[in-house]
């Protein structure tokens, strides 16, 4: 059978598991709603969360990055996995002692004041847009790839799919959604990493496969880092970035996991505290399998990219060469007209590569957008994952395997995004502060209308990117960073924080870094240009200066708090409570 | 209302076990994965660089493992100062 039935074959059968699912656990009440009832076992929840936080960007993007950025991708390695420590440690147990159904509950209950739960929920909803915008795009770019569609068509189809699963299910539905997602992804993901590993150093374990020794008898990284010097990269192993600037970046993507409003969510659904540490636990076991294999993958795509195509005449490269050239996703350009490729260190164009309608001498697209260096190649970072088993040559289910997986690590965090969108806006606005007396079967409705927006809305962002919006993607963590991680964290740890300080380190942390975004990386379209990198204060990455704003937005807070009075009484009631768990702390609770 | 003694005790255990736990989160990572990073390169494990393989895997590995000690841990304690559920 060839690709493309195996893969319309899985991705057909895994749909049909997906709805099946949502089906079977449709929601009954707004707690099933917004918390699955409440009764989600910890391994059960650890799935849920693992596939929730795995995006298209963990599964397809990072291994493609890593293997362009080499030990300067450790950030995402370090902070993606890191900051489930500081859930775990700092967040999770007292959140579900604590016992609502959203993060600006907490921040508008522990903070005594409506201002404070609506800056919780704008914060909320700029942070889940942003992040959601990049996975529609995803899903699209995924089902145009793979099913030969356009990719509006790609987005509207996984819009409909999101839709079915989040509007019948709410968090129930998508909780055991996405426990399926996970063991498909999860498949997806290590079937090639372990096919590949074998073929370059013989070890079944890609984790262990990458310090291996190729064919030669050299390590397969003393091998990576000696191509890379010969043709003008830095080391693999060494980086380019700034010490600051990796450690900056690694704070502020740690941070962020930690305050990203759709993964604290779903600590609220397990039974009791002494779960909710388990399934910490049991997500970053489950996310630590795919994040070790990830740079394994890198190494192992980068090695085969550069034998293949290095030195290489186009006439005699392999079929996978041409078909993602064809895509637009492979460019070369024979600036030297000796047919063969030279792929050196440098941009081979001006940006993304533009194609003209023309063919060259040896058969290549003409690009018109060439640039003046040695390098010849320009190959996007995306497809080393969805490639990588066509450059090994790999069977045909095995890449059909990936599109599934793909479209699973996508589908399940645009489902958990779109659940959170819409309970601040049933829950958070309406129920609590538009119209308090609504009805639990009115709040649903208002519930499921609003993913239904949401969903239309996201839909539109993935078929119209506006232009920041991959560029946003990875800023989001740097706005939750610089929100709510601090406020929470400081809500359970710090006894006289209150209303006043809380409010001001939010609203000063979050403007600070919309601020360095748009300053340094957005620009306002029509009115400002991002400022080059050497304009950098200290010289932090604006994807770093979440680590900034965080420390600004801690420092007002305490100083703030100190300057005005404690908090109520009540309210230190309720911090001495959550940080008991649970049972005997209602004994003196009053 | 006076906080009682029990849940004082408690939580000053907890913290002190926070603050271990994540003095080595800080260790592995920040410390071998990215300021000590070039020094630990001058050795190796297997094929990797040790700071490179501290940022690529050892620090993930860690993580893992703290989380489970801490299970551990404050399951311990919370039967210590009868907080324990089921």
């Amino acid at each position: 059978m060839d690709v493309q039935i195996w893969t319309w074959l899985l991705v057909g059968v895994s749909f049909a598991l997906y709805f099946g699912i949502a089906i079977w656990a449709r929601a009954g009440s707004t707690k099933e709603f917004y918390v699955a009832g409440g009764g989600v076992s910890p391994l059960a929840n650890g799935m849920a969360t693992a596939a929730d936080w795995m995006s298209a960007a963990s599964f397809i993007s990072m291994a493609g990055i890593i293997s362009f950025a080499g030990y300067d991708g450790s950030v995402f390695l370090m902070g993606w996995t890191g900051g489930y420590v500081l859930l775990a440690l700092l967040l999770a147990p007292y959140l579900r002692k604590f016992g609502k159904f959203t993060v600006p509950d907490f921040i508008g209950d522990r903070y005594y004041s409506n201002t404070a739960r609506t800056v919780a929920v704008i914060c909320a909803l700029i942070v889940s847009f942003t992040y959601v915008a990049g996975q529609m795009r995803g899903v699209g770019i995924v089902f145009s790839q793979f099913l030969q569609v356009e990719i509006t068509t790609g987005v509207i189809i996984g819009m409909a799919v999101v839709l079915v699963f989040a509007f019948l299910g709410g968090m129930k539905g998508i909780t055991y959604t996405q426990v399926a997602q996970y063991c498909v992804l999860i498949f997806a993901f290590m079937v090639p990493a372990i096919f590949i590993s074998i073929q370059m150093t013989g070890n079944i374990i890609p984790q262990i496969g990458m310090g291996g020794r190729v064919e030669d008898g050299t390590y397969l990284l003393q091998k990576l880092d000696n191509l890379h010097t010969q043709l003008g990269f830095k080391e693999y192993t060494e980086g380019t970035k700034s010490t600051w600037d990796v450690f900056a970046i690694t704070l502020a993507l740690m941070a962020g996991t930690a305050g990203l409003p759709h993964v604290i969510v779903r600590f609220f659904t397990v039974p009791n505290v002494k779960d909710a540490r388990k399934s910490a636990g049991w997500a970053l076991l489950l996310i630590a399998i795919l994040y070790t294999t990830a740079p394994a993958v890198s190494v192992f795509a980068r090695t085969n990219l550069i034998e293949t195509v290095s030195n290489q005449e186009y006439s005699s490269l392999p079929e996978w060469f041409k078909n993602w050239e064809n895509m637009g996703l492979i460019a070369w350009s024979d600036k030297n007209e000796d047919g063969k490729i030279q792929y050196v260190n440098g941009e081979a164009t001006t940006g993304k590569p533009e194609f003209t309608d023309a063919r060259g001498a040896n058969g290549e697209r003409i690009i018109s957008n060439a640039s003046s260096e040695t390098n010849e190649l320009y190959v996007d970072r995306d497809i080393m994952v969805l490639a990588n088993p066509e450059i090994a040559q790999l069977p045909a289910w095995v890449i059909a395997l990936v599109a599934a997986g793909g479209l699973a690590a996508a589908l399940s965090t645009a489902a958990g995004l779109l659940l959170v969108i819409s309970t601040s806006v049933s829950h958070d606005l309406i129920k609590k502060q538009l119209k308090p007396d609504i009805s639990d079967n009115g709040e649903l409705l208002a519930a499921r209308i609003s993913i239904f927006v949401a969903v239309v809305v996201a839909g539109l962002f993935g078929i119209y990117p506006p232009g920041f919006v991959a560029a946003v993607v990875a800023l989001a963590f740097g706005l939750a960073a610089a929100s709510f991680f601090p406020a929470i964290v400081l809500g359970i740890f710090d006894k006289r924080m209150n209303r006043q300080g809380a409010i001001s380190g939010m609203i000063v942390g979050i403007i600070l870094m919309l601020f360095y975004m748009i300053r340094f990386k957005t620009g306002l379209i029509g009115v400002l240009d991002p400022l080059p990198p050497s304009e950098w204060w200290f010289g932090t990455s604006p994807e770093g200066f979440g680590t900034v704003a965080m420390t600004v937005n801690v420092v007002i807070s305490v100083i703030v708090s100190r300057l005005t009075p404690a908090p109520p009484e009540d309210v230190q009631d309720i911090v001495e409570n959550i940080r008991i768990p649970s049972g005997a702390g209602e004994a003196h609770d009053h | 209302m006076p906080i009682p003694e029990n849940a004082r005790k408690y939580w000053r255990e907890n913290i002190k076990y926070l603050t271990i736990l994540l003095i080595i989160w800080f260790a592995v990572s920040f410390g071998c994965g990215i300021l000590f990073k070039d020094f630990l390169n001058r050795y190796s494990l297997g094929g990797f660089k040790l700071g490179f393989w501290f940022a690529q895997q050892g620090s993930i590995y860690v993580f893992v493992i703290l989380i489970f000690v801490y299970i551990r841990l404050m399951n311990k304690l919370d039967k210590k100062y009868g907080y324990n559920e089921k």
